[in-house]
This record gives C-alpha cells, sequence and structure tokens, in this order.
C-alpha cells in the first residue's frame, strides 16, 4: 500500500443521500484496510442547504479535512454544488457529478439564475463527467438509490476492489433495500 | 449491545464520530447517568447513549443549567455521571459550573462542551477553555474520535481521584468527524451511594473560603500530575521550529509540518508547567498553532517570556483548517488551486415544506409585523420573502428584548413585533422572561411558536412533547395553563396553517394594549408521516400571475412560465398554504381524510 492518502469530497444538498454516500465510501475504504476519517457538519445545513462530506483515507491520515487543492475526486449529487467544489481538486483531480439540478430558493424565486455548468466546465477545462445518474436510479424503480449509482460511477477512480463496495452497501445499507442499491451500483459502473 | 449504528471494522474497532465516541467511553467508565439539553454540535452524544447503551440512565433536561444540576446531584449520591451541551449551553450552565468546582465530584463527573468555531450553527465562537480556566476545572482537549472515547475514561479518573468536575472540550470538527476508536468493555463501578457532608457541599463564606484552597492547591497537584500524564506528550523532531498545539489543529500541523517538534496539549488546564518548559528548552523557535483564542500562548508566552509566535500569524477567527495551518507556517508554499472559484447563487438553508412556522411568518409579514427572535428554526424567519425577524441575542432572549423595547421607546415606538419563540426554547429560558414582564407591567405579545419538537437540532423530545429521551411516555407541560398562572390574562392557541385565524389573531393582539399571549400549534413535519402522499395541483389557466404564491418562501413552489410549478417530490401532504393564499383559485389540493 502506497503512503499516500486518497482524498474525496461528496457534495449535494440535503436530504439527497450525501452523507449515506459518505459511509458506505468509509466502510469499503476501511474494509480494503486503509486508515480513514470523514468529516462533516450538521445543523442548520440540514435544512435544504448545501451538504458536503469530507473523506480521506490512506495508510495513516490526520487530517479529518481535505485541503484545497489536493482533492483526487469531487462527487457531485447536484450540479451546482460541484463547481461551488471544485476549487478543491488537485490538478489531475476529477470531478464526477450528476445531471441533476436542484434550484435553490432564490433561483425559485427569481432572484437569482442558475448557471451554466456545462458552460463553466468547458470555460475552466475542468476534468469532468456529468453521468445520467437519476435516470438510472428510476429506471430500477428508485430515486433514492441514486448516490449508489454515483458511488458506481466514481468507484474506477478509487483504489478500492469490488468486493470491498459490495460488503460496504451491505454493511450500510438497511437489509431490506440492499438488493437495489447493489444494482444501482453496478448500473453506476457501466455508466 | 446494538450495532446497527455504530460501524464495526474488526472485534473491538469502531467508526465513531467524535460524539459517538464520547458516548462510549462514557459507557466503558461505567458511567452511570447523563443529562443533556440538545444543541449543535453536541446533540448525539445523548442520543448514541439512549439508543446504544441502556446501561447508562440518560434524560434531556429543560435546559444546560437543570441538567448539570442534576448530574451534580447524581455525583452527590456516588454515582459517575456525564453533562453534555454546546458552547453557549455552559453559558447557561456556568453558575453551578463555577461553584461545583469548588465542591468537587463524589462520583467523576465529566462535562462535555462542544465548542463551535466557525459559527456552523452557533451565534457565536467563544473558546471555553477560558471558561474552564476561569472555572478552575481540568480542561482535556481530544484531536479524533480514539482520544474523545479515552478522555472520558481517564476524565472520570481524574475528577474522582482529585476531586474535580472535568471539562472535555470538543469542537465541531472533533464531534462530526468520524475516525477509527479500538473500544473495550465496560467496567462497572458501583454507586457510591449518599452521605451528607455539609463542609463539602455548602459553599457558606466559612466553607467556601477552605474550599477554595483546595482547589488551588487541587490546580498545583494537577500541573504536576500532568507533566508525567500521556494525556501531553512531546513529539521530538526538527529541533529549529517546535510547535504548541491542542486539539484539532494538531491534525493539520501534523499534515502540513510532519517534520516539525511538536508538543500536543491534551490537558489544557491546569498546564504542565515542567513539560512545557522541557520543550521550550528544545526548541529554537516556538509556534502556537490553535484554534479560536491565544489560550496555550498567552499562558505559556506569560509564564516564560518566550518571544513565541501564535496570533501573529494563526486566524483568531474562525475554523482552522489544513490550507490555514500551512499558510501560516509554510507562507508562499500553498497547493496551487488549478480551478478557481465562481461566483454562485448561495443555497441557505430554509423552512421545510409544510413548516408550521411559515404560516406564521406569512402572516406577521403580510401585516407588516415582525419579531425579536430566538434560537430555533424560526431563525430562519429573517430570510425573503417573511423578512419578519429583527432580532436574535440567546436562548429565550426573544421576550426579555421585547419588554426592554418598550422600556425603551413605549410599546408604540417598536412597530408591530411579537417576540417569536419555540416551545422548547420557551422553557429553556424564556418562561422567566414571561413572568417578568407580567411582574414589571409590560404590554407586548409572545408567541410561543409550538411545534412540539426540538427541530433544529435534528428533532429532540421535549417537556411538552409527550415522550422522553428514550421515547417512554411523559406528561405533556401545559403551556396554557402556565402562561396563565403566569398571570397573563390573554392566552390564545391558533393552528398557523389556519391563515385566516392566524392572521385574525395577530391583527387582535397588536392592537390589545395589555400583555398577551399567542401559541401557534401544529407538529413539525419531523414529527409523523402523513398516511398517503397527495400534493398541490395547479391550473394555468386560472392564474393570474399574481405570485401571491411565492411570498410563502415554500420550496416546493417555484416560478415557472408565468405560473407556479409545484413539485410533486417536495410538496408536503398536509400543508395547503398554497390553495390559502391564491386568489384566483388556481392552486388545489385534495386533503381528504388525510391523517
Amino acid at each position: 500500500m502506497s503512503d499516500r492518502t486518497t482524498n474525496v469530497i461528496i457534495c449535494g444538498t440535503g436530504g439527497q443521500g450525501t452523507l449515506l454516500a459518505s459511509e458506505v465510501l468509509c466502510a469499503a475504504a476501511l474494509f480494503q484496510g486503509f486508515d480513514v476519517k470523514k468529516s462533516e457538519v450538521h445543523g442548520m445545513a440540514q435544512r435544504g442547504g448545501s451538504v458536503s462530506s469530507h473523506v480521506r483515507f490512506g495508510r495513516k491520515v490526520f487530517s479529518p479535512l481535505v485541503e484545497k487543492g489536493t482533492a483526487d475526486l469531487v462527487l457531485a449529487m447536484e450540479k451546482m454544488e460541484g463547481i461551488r467544489w471544485a476549487p478543491f481538486l488537485a490538478p489531475d483531480g476529477v470531478l464526477v457529478s450528476c445531471d441533476l439540478e436542484i434550484n435553490p430558493m432564490t433561483v425559485q424565486t427569481g432572484a437569482a439564475v442558475y448557471p451554466d455548468v456545462e458552460g463553466l466546465v468547458r470555460e475552466q477545462g475542468i476534468p469532468c463527467r456529468i453521468v445520467p445518474a437519476m435516470e438510472a436510479a428510476v429506471e430500477l424503480g428508485n430515486p433514492k438509490v441514486v448516490n449508489m449509482v454515483l458511488l458506481g460511477a466514481i468507484a474506477a477512480h478509487l483504489p478500492i476492489d469490488g468486493e470491498n463496495w459490495t460488503r460496504a452497501i451491505g454493511d450500510r445499507v438497511p437489509h431490506r433495500a440492499l438488493d437495489v442499491n447493489l444494482e444501482a451500483f453496478e448500473k453506476g459502473r457501466a455508466l | 449491545m446494538r450495532q446497527d449504528k455504530l460501524n464495526t471494522v474488526t472485534e473491538g474497532v469502531l467508526l465513531l464520530s467524535g460524539n459517538e465516541a464520547v458516548a462510549r467511553g462514557a459507557w466503558e467508565a461505567g458511567t452511570h447517568f447523563a443529562a443533556a439539553y440538545p444543541g449543535t454540535p453536541s446533540t448525539e452524544i445523548l442520543e448514541t447513549i439512549a439508543d446504544e447503551y441502556p446501561e447508562i440512565d440518560a434524560q434531556w433536561a429543560p435546559n444546560e443549567k437543570v441538567g448539570l444540576e442534576v448530574a451534580a446531584g447524581a455525583s452527590f449520591g456516588g454515582a459517575r455521571v456525564l453533562s453534555a451541551m454546546k458552547h453557549v449551553g455552559l453559558n447557561v450552565a456556568a453558575d453551578p459550573l463555577f461553584t461545583l468546582s469548588y465542591i468537587g465530584a463524589t462520583g467523576g463527573i465529566v462535562i462535555v462542551s462542544a465548542d463551535d468555531p466557525g459559527m456552523h450553527s452557533s451565534q457565536n465562537e467563544q473558546d471555553n477553555r477560558l471558561m474552564g480556566r476561569a472555572a478552575k476545572v481540568v480542561i482535556l482537549e481530544p484531536a479524533d474520535s480514539q482520544e474523545a472515547r479515552d478522555m472520558v475514561i481517564e476524565g472520570m479518573r481524574i475528577s474522582e481521584d482529585f476531586d474535580t468536575p472535568v471539562l472535555l472540550r470538543m469542537t465541531t470538527r472533533v464531534c462530526h468527524s468520524k475516525s477509527v476508536v479500538a473500544v473495550g468493555p465496560r467496567v462497572e463501578v458501583p454507586v457510591k451511594g449518599y452521605r451528607a457532608d455539609i463542609a463539602k457541599r455548602v459553599p457558606i463564606p466559612a466553607h467556601a473560603r477552605q474550599m477554595h484552597s483546595r482547589v488551588v492547591k487541587r490546580l498545583e497537584d494537577l500541573a504536576a500530575w500532568g507533566s508525567e500524564s500521556s494525556l501531553n506528550r512531546i513529539e521530538p523532531g526538527d529541533p529549529k521550529r517546535g510547535i504548541i498545539t491542542s486539539g484539532v489543529s494538531y491534525q493539520y500541523v501534523k499534515e502540513v509540518c510532519p517534520e516539525a517538534s511538536i508538543l500536543k496539549i491534551g490537558m489544557s488546564n491546569p498546564l504542565p508547567w515542567t513539560l512545557i518548559e522541557r520543550f521550550l528548552g528544545m526548541v529554537e523557535k516556538v509556534v502556537f498553532v490553535e484554534e479560536g483564542e491565544p489560550y496555550l500562548e498567552e499562558r505559556i508566552r506569560a509564564r516564560f517570556l518566550n518571544p513565541a509566535i501564535g496570533k501573529d500569524i494563526v486566524p483568531l477567527e474562525g475554523e482552522l483548517s489544513p490550507e490555514v495551518v500551512r499558510h501560516a507556517l509554510h507562507p508562499g508554499t500553498s497547493k496551487p488551486v488549478t480551478w478557481y472559484p465562481v461566483d454562485l447563487p448561495g443555497r441557505p438553508p430554509v423552512l421545510c415544506p409544510g413548516c408550521p412556522h411559515r404560516g406564521a411568518f406569512y402572516c406577521l409579514s403580510r401585516l407588516k409585523g415582525s419579531s425579536t427572535g430566538d434560537i430555533g428554526c424560526y431563525t430562519l424567519g429573517l430570510m425573503p420573502p417573511h423578512n419578519a425577524l429583527e432580532t436574535t441575542v440567546c436562548m429565550g432572549a426573544s421576550i426579555g428584548v421585547l419588554s426592554g423595547l418598550e422600556k425603551a421607546v413605549g410599546s408604540g415606538g417598536y412597530g408591530k413585533l411579537v417576540a417569536a419563540i419555540g416551545e422548547s426554547t420557551f422553557v429553556h429560558s424564556g418562561i422567566t422572561g414571561l413572568i417578568d414582564m407580567v411582574y414589571n407591567g409590560n404590554t407586548g405579545t409572545v408567541m410561543i411558536m409550538d411545534n412540539s419538537l426540538t427541530a433544529m437540532t435534528g428533532g429532540q423530545q421535549n417537556p411538552t412533547t409527550g415522550r422522553r429521551l428514550d421515547g417512554r411516555p411523559a406528561p405533556v407541560l401545559d403551556l396554557e395553563n402556565l402562561c396563565r398562572a403566569c398571570g397573563v390574562q390573554h392566552v390564545r392557541v391558533v393552528d398557523p396553517h389556519d391563515l385566516k385565524a392566524m392572521e385574525k389573531a395577530l391583527r387582535e393582539e397588536f392592537a390589545r394594549d395589555e400583555l398577551s399571549v399567542i401559541i401557534t400549534r401544529r407538529p413539525c413535519v419531523m414529527s409523523y408521516r402523513p398516511s398517503r402522499k397527495v400534493h398541490a395541483v395547479v391550473d394555468p389557466e386560472k392564474c393570474v400571475s399574481c405570485r401571491q404564491c411565492m411570498k410563502l418562501g415554500c420550496p416546493a413552489i417555484s416560478w415557472g412560465d408565468g405560473h407556479p410549478v409545484v413539485s410533486t417530490h417536495l410538496c408536503w401532504p398536509k400543508c395547503n398554504l398554497c390553495v390559502q393564499v391564491c386568489p384566483a383559485g388556481a392552486l388545489s389540493k385534495d386533503m381528504e381524510g388525510l391523517e
């Protein structure tokens, strides 16, 4: 195992399953044999606000927070949130984003405009994959598993074996919903 | 023990948040009793105890002062106790804390203060190491979940061995970060039982003078002990620069300056002077890296007249982070930020779809009224489109502030203001303000926003909900009669989602030149699940584009092509505020038979 620490930020909006996704990632990294730390902020953040979780794993991890400019991966459950966290990406980092747009209140009332995310990505040249994860989740009959589709979509970017992902999902997801979550993860891998 | 919430890594190793680790440590230490008032970032400590560790008798208290007093009583009875609160909660509990320090601990006392540097969900970023020092109690500062667990166990021992309360000073990043924790079994400790000891527990001046002397001696003993304890340690490295640090800041230092000599302080009151002196002799230059106030810096520099630096380069305000510490210690070596930040629309928290408070704030706003506010979800009443909250000081202050405004400018001088306070906050510390209004002849209106749940912290029980921490039934506090018993003549209860009734109540109480209470009562959406899915339907043909529905600030309603669009997914079944406010009948909803 190399000494390098892998840095991941998972971001989204309240109620999207961001925290469950980061729980599964942590468990998978633990099963892989890494030391793991993760950090998130609860409280007012839950009332529909921006939500983010920092996950770091490696041989020995000290800081629970990812340093700006060092994230190997930013996983965005919502498109605009991905752009918000893009400055955390390392020069060779990747942004993987759901194609879902959720308007904040200011956009709903017309006080602000939802940004042209694809345009911003092109303009800056951010290495980015925008994946139709919601469509995949809806095809499985359960929009809630969009978080597992997205984890599947980032699996190839991370040094974690397939069996440890499967075990982690089994460990962290309610038993009755296990099959659909595993299917969602596999679907995400194929995206 | 149930393990479904706590992530098992391997036998004897769990992945725990700092708060879960505190609960675990308390359980392993044989703690018998725990009491707290919910407050971010501390809330999950008692919730975890209730869910996972039934051997600890745990309860929500009406406020932090009562929580600590009950814990103190249990300690007098010889039980090991834990009392948890957020940093500003320690202000409420400061009165018992400062004298409990003199009285000491019969059963071990660990008090958790969860500070919130960066103010993720707080009104200030006070550093409670200063409080702990002023109270002359032991302060322990964990840097991750393992230390949080270890320090609760060690804290119980210190508390009993040195006859002192122990303050476990957590911060948001430690409370809400998860890391790997090696755990052990619970070690049962018998409850010692109660024996009266008047000289120890009644601080009349004659006793208290002796008590204070004992406290001073205790701190000297502890300082000597601390230099030998593994709570504080030197990590030798490059002798050119020695870094003195504590709490989560230690982790950032290890990340950014792995080669430096480090003195990691785990017990920050009293300070381990001998160990510190040894460290100062080992290194050429000293730098303090600590979050918040220059607590270690001022004390150590003053004692040794050392020309160290600290707050000259490390920010006083806000949270530290790896990049902030790097910028301080290695200026000019920041990691390149390749992708620049873009000015994006913010995504602040909002009142949930179906929130009871929305009806109250809509009416207040419609009457061009506003409020002196308090601490809870309803603080969000300040946001557009309601713009119906103008002050917030601390728990319970909405009422005192409204009274004081009347003293300054008269009830005619502040326009249409009510004191807006949640039922849990009212019980916490609003009731004394109401008694003051009665006693001193105020004429304002207090609006108790009763959603029967302590909601902002994630949905906790309180004395008005009929349930205790562990879900067992409890008597329901009768708010109406409580207010009447205080001497309020005009008390009325209204459903804030009955907009006509809500507006009428506000209109009448604004007009009344006497003290009154409006209780807006409707359960929080987090407390029940509607019996079926139903959402409001828009008829674009009937819509007159008046945008009245947008004045609700409902997350389920956005403005489409000349008419509102209702999110079928977000719309709360048991809410028809938009139907009520639409003058054209363009919104409809079939709520028949909905439970």
